[in-house]
């Protein structure tokens, strides 16, 4: 089990590594990002609906477009170069293989979505400063979920035909209930609401969280392996 | 019996369900129109319930076949579980379809709106999504082994995002009829369309 995590952390450290070198990937997310929330400040009416009104969506959106566009890339260096192979002829498990995937992944994304935040809190002028700590929180249980379906996801998509349409086609019906759950949340916090209110869903995120990393741990060999 | 004769027997087999099935289906239509009574509040409009009702359980039960044949996939490998997974999916799909389309034609009249975001509606739409997802996966893997295999792991995460959708489109709950044959009291409603109603869903899994 040790083994296990240092292998997956070695192996996240390796792609966080390799990002760091180009940054080239990075920084096209987060101008994506950038971009998608000026476009959605264009897209509403400032008279008719208050700026919190339609924060949760449009911060939950902005996240779920900017991991989708992460997580495209996430195997496509690694089947560019051969790279893949090379991991799968290391005595790793695949299931270690899969986590280490996914830590990089979630960094990745994790860093574009605190750069958003603050870019949100400047365009759309929310306040968030009490809401902070929660909305953190609620931010990494969502992501965990749904960044680990994509991960496995990714790796299927770039050996199909269409890989660019396919990880959207298959992974948002795996977005909605973490995404539901999230925005819920969100609009309760920025609300100033009390826990209890959120609890449900917390728990529901957190569920969604447990019973798909491990179950996408266990199905990584049934997608990697020949 | 040789492979081929087997086959044959397999196919004529088929057949026969089909044959039996669709006259069924001329049945259940003459049945719904003429044989059940009129609803009193919703007039002819209730009538769509014999096609909707068993088309929506003949989708549910073809989607759970693609999660437990794909589970068994992973499992034993063998190439029938996974060609009976996509058909399952094919199914599904087709009869997901007549669901959502029979839907608004009946809510129209009886809630006003083609459509509303329901809990149960929402879970239908996502399920004919995955599975449209599903096989268009199938449709862009060349290698047959590989298919089987990603739309296996395809197939199992949907089985299990189901109760995760349910429960979070739950906490909208809104419009939808409420259960009324399977449920703990006796099913509220009278025999000629209760009767009508379970001949069609027979004839519907057959189908």
């Amino acid at each position: 089990m040790r083994d296990a995590l240092r292998l997956a952390l070695a192996i996240a450290a390796k792609d966080v590594r390799a990002e760091l070198r180009s940054r080239t990937a990075l920084l096209s997310a987060v101008v994506f990002a950038a971009l998608v929330l000026v476009v959605f400040n264009f897209a509403r009416d400032p008279t008719a609906l208050a700026a919190t009104d339609l924060a949760p969506s449009v911060l939950w959106v902005t996240f779920a477009l900017a991991a989708m566009v992460a997580l495209n890339r996430a195997f496509t260096i690694e089947r560019e170069h051969g790279a893949l192979d090379g991991l799968l002829l290391a005595p790793v498990p695949r299931g270690a293989l899969f986590l280490g995937k996914l830590l990089a992944n979630l960094a990745f994304v994790g860093t574009v979505e605190a750069v958003t935040l603050p870019l949100f809190v400047l365009f759309f002028n929310v306040d968030l400063a009490a809401a902070l700590p929660g909305l953190i929180g609620v931010t990494a249980l969502a992501t965990i979920g749904f960044v680990s379906v994509g991960t496995i996801f990714s790796a299927m998509a770039v050996r199909t035909r269409f890989a660019e349409l396919m990880l959207p086609v298959l992974l948002l019906p795996f977005m909605v209930p973490p995404l539901i759950g999230a925005v819920q949340v969100t609009s309760r916090l920025l609300a100033g609401r009390p826990l209890s209110e959120m609890l449900g869903w917390l728990r529901l995120l957190a569920l969604y969280d447990v019973v798909f990393v491990t179950l996408c741990t266990m199905a990584f060999a049934a997608v990697v392996d020949e | 019996m040789t492979t081929a004769e087997a086959a044959r027997a397999l196919t004529r087999r088929g057949l026969r369900i089909s044959v039996a099935a669709l006259v069924g289906l001329a049945g259940v239509y003459v049945l719904a129109l003429g044989y059940t009574p009129v609803e009193a509040r919703q007039g002819a409009a209730q009538k769509i319930f014999y096609l909707h009702v068993p088309a929506a359980w003949s989708a549910l039960v073809a989607f759970s076949l693609v999660g437990v044949t794909s589970a068994l996939y992973l499992w034993l490998h063998d190439a029938r579980l996974d060609r009976f997974a996509a058909a399952s999916a094919e199914v599904g799909v087709a009869f997901s379809a007549v669901m959502l389309t029979t839907g608004p034609i009946w809510a129209k009249p009886i809630w006003g709106t083609w459509w509303t975001w329901d809990a149960r509606l929402t879970l239908t739409l996502f399920l004919f999504f995955l599975f449209i997802g599903y096989l268009a996966l199938r449709a862009s893997v060349h290698d047959p082994a590989e298919r089987a295999r990603f739309s296996a792991v395809v197939g199992i995460l949907g089985m299990l995002l189901v109760p995760f959708i349910h429960l979070s489109v739950y906490l909208f709950r809104t419009l939808h009829p409420q259960p009324i044959v399977l449920k703990p009291s006796a099913p509220s409603l009278p025999p000629e369309m209760l009767r009508t109603l379970l001949i069609s869903t027979l004839v519907f899994t057959l189908l």
